[in-house]
């Protein structure tokens, strides 16, 4: 390969870069000598420059070492509401698809509800109600989140429960969990994580979106989307205060979406062939 | 036609039904009392009480749900508690400004969505693909509420052509529906692309051009319209997503619609008005779901004889 090539095979690798970054940051971030709630009423919205990477906000603080506090926000919630949507979602529909029956009717209904409601509408009516705080901009967008795992597990379950090894686990007489885990969750775990991989970029909108409207993570905590919103009233004197967070927010959320794009090209058999 | 009609509103009849009720029970079942959160924490236990059954929120809830359905059906929505006004005229006042934006939004997203996603297809593979391909990847990484101050920043205070915020003159439109419009625009254009990728080599365009139609009326006339299907369901679906997508885009813009109201409600504890707004926009979103249904029926005879087979 020629020095110009792997630069470009190496440029091709940012979106990891970026990820590891947000994931390192988030992790090590109580460990750095940071000062994301230090007021210096001196550095009022200076622009980025000698004494700071990134500039100083409307009380003084350092943007950069709250962007680094955002990080570690964004990273908590988008693990958490994928962690605790995957659990709920995939218990559900694979349940519910592979013994059928009133509780398969039940589920499915409630799916069907759940998706005639605007996902982030739910979400932002469930945290606005339930109050701010990292906890319910949790618990608002695992209640949103569910339906979609519960959906794609209870049909590829379906697709896949007529099966002949599963058939024979059957008579063999083998309990259900093992049933689920050894036979069934294997064969389905792939289109699951291409949606699990797309659902983070969507999280990590969600809260910045939720913090945005005033409903997410309280003051002094800080989260990219609140950083935003205290920002606009500076947009003038001070885009920096908009520009920072709103780019760390971008560069996460593109990296996610693009190796979310190539998980799913992976797993794409189909793909793989024709090309 | 019509047995489809009958069984499609009657899934949708079950569904509105579902997400009433839902609303309600998430409004009350939440943990949080609306009367502390009006009278304060160190309100007196009679006032509290007195509000509380003044609210009629100290009869069972199967009651009070009853009660809601019962008002409802008449589209008796309860009074706010902020400002003593019918909601019902106080949804009415500001269901214009959000109907007006999600309009515009939708012009824009389609102007910018078609030849971006057309222009891809045709140039499958080359520089022309990925460039569209790549605005679109941004366009669907931005987030409204970022789209927003930085088309402020630059058509409005750099360049001043356009007003930063609120909805006093006819232009106001232009950036809040560009914001909303663009994150539409994204997603519309891959699927543009996607499914004249699909058309493009089937045997009637072949003849088509064979016969000796030029390419731009073979496009037009024999490959868009089969595009149109999968493209309508999108829309419809986005349209929803859009009317949801307005809530911050209204905020960041001071855009007097239902999702500023939405917020505002949110921020001072007007359980009622919170509870009739999100109830406003799940069932738009559910009657826009039926309607594009009903639609994609109407263009796709197959769609409709599967039903009645």
């Amino acid at each position: 390969m020629k020095g110009w090539q792997k630069l470009l095979h190496r440029l091709a690798q940012w979106p990891l870069a970026v990820i590891g970054c947000w994931c390192l940051l988030a992790l090590l971030g109580p460990l750095l000598p940071l000062q994301p709630n230090e007021i210096d009423l001196t550095k009022i919205l200076l622009p980025p420059g000698e004494t700071s990477v990134l500039g100083y906000d409307d009380l003084g603080r350092p943007i950069f070492d709250r962007i680094v506090l955002g990080a570690q926000t964004s990273f908590l919630v988008a693990l958490w509401v994928v962690i605790v949507s995957l659990i709920i979602g995939v218990t559900l529909g694979m349940v519910s698809a592979y013994y059928g029956g009133w509780f398969d009717q039940l589920i499915v209904q409630i799916i069907d509800i759940f998706l005639a409601f605007p996902g982030i509408l739910l979400a932002i009516a469930l945290a606005g109600i339930m109050g701010p705080g990292i906890e319910n901009v949790v618990i608002a967008l695992s209640t949103v989140g569910w339906v979609g795992f519960a959906r794609l597990t209870r049909a590829q379950v379906l697709s896949v429960k007529q099966r002949e090894h599963i058939q024979a686990a059957v008579a063999l007489g083998s309990p259900s969990t093992t049933i689920f885990t050894r036979h069934i969750l294997p064969l389905i775990l792939a289109p699951i994580i291409v949606e699990a991989s797309f659902g983070i970029a969507g999280i990590v909108i969600a809260e910045a979106g939720l913090s945005f409207l005033g409903l997410g993570v309280q003051p002094p905590e800080a989260s990219w989307g609140s950083m935003i919103r205290d920002g606009a009233r500076y947009l003038l004197v001070a885009p920096h205060m908009v520009l920072a967070p709103g780019i760390a927010l971008m560069l996460v959320v593109l990296a996610v979406n693009l190796v979310g794009d190539r998980i799913r090209d992976y797993f794409d058999v189909r793909l793989r062939v024709t090309t | 036609m019509g047995h489809f009609l009958v069984t499609r509103l009657a899934s949708a009849a079950i569904v509105v039904f579902g997400v009433t009720s839902l609303v309600f029970f998430m409004i009350h079942l939440i943990p949080g009392d609306p009367v502390e959160v009006m009278l304060g924490e160190s309100a007196r236990v009679a006032d509290r009480e007195n509000l509380r059954h003044a609210l009629g929120l100290d009869r069972p809830l199967l009651v009070q749900w009853l009660d809601y359905l019962y008002h409802l059906m008449r589209f008796d929505l309860g009074q706010s508690l902020h400002s003593k006004q019918p909601i019902i005229d106080i949804l009415l006042a500001h269901i214009p400004a959000t109907l007006e934006l999600t309009l515009v939004a939708l012009l824009f997203a389609i102007v910018i969505a078609l030849p971006l996603g057309i222009m891809a297809a045709l140039h499958r593979n080359t520089g022309w693909d990925r460039a569209a391909m790549t605005v679109s990847l941004l366009g669907v990484s931005i987030p409204n509420f970022l789209m927003g101050p930085l088309l402020i920043l630059l058509f409005a205070m750099y360049l001043g052509w356009l007003p930063v915020s609120g909805r006093e003159s006819p232009d106001s439109v232009i950036l809040p529906a560009l914001t909303l419009g663009t994150a539409m625009a994204a997603i519309l254009s891959r699927m543009v692309r996607a499914t004249l990728l699909e058309v493009i080599n089937e045997d009637y365009i072949r003849t088509a051009r064979a016969k000796g139609l030029s390419r731009f009326r073979t496009i037009l006339l024999h490959a868009m319209p089969n595009t149109m299907l999968p493209i309508i369901t999108l829309l419809g679906l986005q349209l929803g997503a859009l009317l949801a997508g307005a809530v911050i885009t209204e905020v960041v813009f001071s855009w007097p619609g239902i999702g500023q109201l939405t917020i505002e409600a949110i921020h001072t504890r007007d359980y009622p008005l919170v509870q009739s707004c999100i109830l406003l926009i799940s069932l738009s979103y559910v009657l826009v779901n039926i309607v594009t249904d009903i639609l994609y029926s109407v263009l796709d005879p197959r769609v409709r004889l599967g039903e009645t087979e």
